[in-house]
């Protein structure tokens, strides 16, 4: 694989229970790049995320770069809280040391203090962090993203997002991002696949994110796109 | 103390006190109850081996591996939610035995018999809750993470179908040991009560899951202490100890 190249897909296609989820879907991402995959729901967005992940079957080429390590931040864990389980008990299911807990807690700005607090009492912006902190255990170049919740502010006015866009540089990291929010994409991202079952459009959004191509992915419905000033 | 009481109140600690540590984590993944009607499915295997005079446990083995591959099977083929499933699996247990089991040996079946336990089966009961408490103690950070997610334990390269097999291996054998004490009827509340008990005052995985085992293990020495005094039978004893434990828990609640 080329410098830089990170992940090649070519003609992937996704089928699950018989039904077409991803058609004929092909990119690449290099070093660096925050590649958001955006589209409406149920457009096969988040199956893309675990297609690369090798969780799902394909067709097609999934090629990731020689000793990639990936980490996964899920979209939610709806049975998490029924389990008594602090955040120590939560990072002890990966079984890293210590000192790289103390780490990964420390990135998403919580002290070893809070090793102790109850998953279950955690606020959802808290839980998000935890989660991305979880994901940055055994030091991943890549993060792989599916749908943070939008609109959660994780500490006063700091979203998600320029959360993520701190950790990024902090840590050199190359982020993969699921959403159905289109600011995210302009404020946060490199490049873009607007996906909807079939691949719309590719290429870094001031180019490719066109009225038209908005127009084909979402139906109709998009009141809101940045123009090119 | 009498040495037939003392060999029943070994066993049943030890019995209880793995069956309450496994069960905290079947709660974790709703899988308690799956618990119930692998012990009615267990009455069969139970009634031969009283009708033929063998280890009530050994004659359940087999009848809760064979509910397993039946649930596994229908889950596969069709799709059903699991307590359907099992609905159906346990109804038939219960059936078949009262085709064949005689009326009056109907008590041990349904609700257990650890009075009358002998001093090999003892051993052998004892080691076998011994064993399986390290097979849990192994497993147990990887099904927790499997009952969080399947995705997240695969993204960590965790083999999904290898524990899940093992850990329905360790269900087979507590519901084969359980139905030894509180009989195929109480078996998914030796698993499930004390780990729901711990659940209500535990505020990590240490304290819940050794919660449920210490819970397990007083519910069954209560239970069998009581028998001996009031003369009652013991496994609905052991299961309304826990009971008991379990509402105190909930005044105790965080």
């Amino acid at each position: 694989m080329e410098n830089d190249l990170i992940l090649r897909v070519r003609n992937l296609c996704v089928t699950l229970d018989h039904q077409s989820v991803i058609e004929d879907l092909s990119f690449e991402v290099t070093k660096g790049d925050v590649l958001t995959i955006l589209g409406p729901n149920g457009a096969g967005k988040s199956v893309l995320l675990k297609t690369l992940l090798g969780l799902l079957p394909y067709r097609g080429v999934i090629e990731w770069a020689k000793g990639i390590k990936t980490g996964y931040v899920p979209q939610r864990l709806p049975f998490i809280k029924d389990i008594p389980l602090s955040i120590k008990d939560f990072f002890m299911l990966k079984k890293p040391s210590q000192k790289e807990t103390v780490e990964s807690l420390s990135s998403v700005g919580y002290g070893e203090d809070f090793l102790q607090k109850k998953i279950g009492d955690l606020s959802s912006g808290q839980f998000q962090r935890i989660l991305i902190a979880w994901g940055l255990v055994g030091k991943p170049q890549v993060l792989l993203f599916d749908e943070p919740t939008t609109g959660v502010d994780i500490s006063g006015e700091e979203t998600i997002y320029n959360f993520l866009a701190t950790l990024k540089e902090e840590r050199a990291l190359t982020i993969l991002l699921v959403t159905h929010d289109l600011s995210v994409v302009y404020k946060f991202s490199t490049d873009v696949i607007c996906l909807n079952k079939q691949p719309i459009c590719y290429g870094p959004p001031q180019e490719v994110l066109t009225p038209e191509s908005l127009q084909r992915l979402y139906g109709g419905e998009v009141k809101y796109y940045q123009h090119k000033h | 103390m009498d040495s037939q009481f003392f060999l029943s109140l070994v066993v049943g600690t030890f019995i209880g006190g793995a069956a309450g540590y496994l069960g905290s984590l079947m709660l974790s993944k709703r899988m308690a109850l799956v618990a119930g009607p692998l012990g009615h499915l267990t009455l069969p295997g139970i009634a031969l081996a009283l009708l033929y005079g063998f280890d009530v446990s050994l004659g359940a083995f087999p009848f809760v591996i064979l509910g397993i591959v039946l649930i596994w099977l229908f889950e596969i083929r069709t799709k059903l939610p699991m307590e359907a499933l099992t609905a159906i699996v346990f109804a038939s247990g219960v059936a078949i035995t009262f085709l064949f089991l005689p009326i009056e040996q109907a008590e041990a079946a349904l609700v257990g018999d650890i009075s009358r336990v002998h001093l090999t089966e003892a051993i052998i009961s004892v080691l076998v809750a011994i064993l399986l408490y390290f097979v849990v103690n192994k497993i147990y950070p990887k099904i927790i993470l499997i009952n969080i997610s399947e995705e997240l334990a695969q993204s960590e390269e965790l083999n999904i179908k290898k524990y899940n097999l093992i850990y329905l291996g360790v269900i087979a054998i507590i519901v084969s040991l359980g139905v030894k004490m509180v009989g195929g009827l109480l078996t998914a509340a030796l698993v499930a009560i004390p780990a729901s008990a711990a659940r209500n005052v535990s505020r990590n995985l240490v304290q819940y899951a050794y919660g449920a085992m210490v819970i397990g293990i007083i519910s069954s020495f209560l239970g069998i202490l009581l028998y001996k005094l009031a003369g009652l039978p013991p496994g609905p004893l052991i299961i309304l100890a826990s009971t008991l434990i379990f509402l105190i828990s909930l005044i105790l609640k965080k």
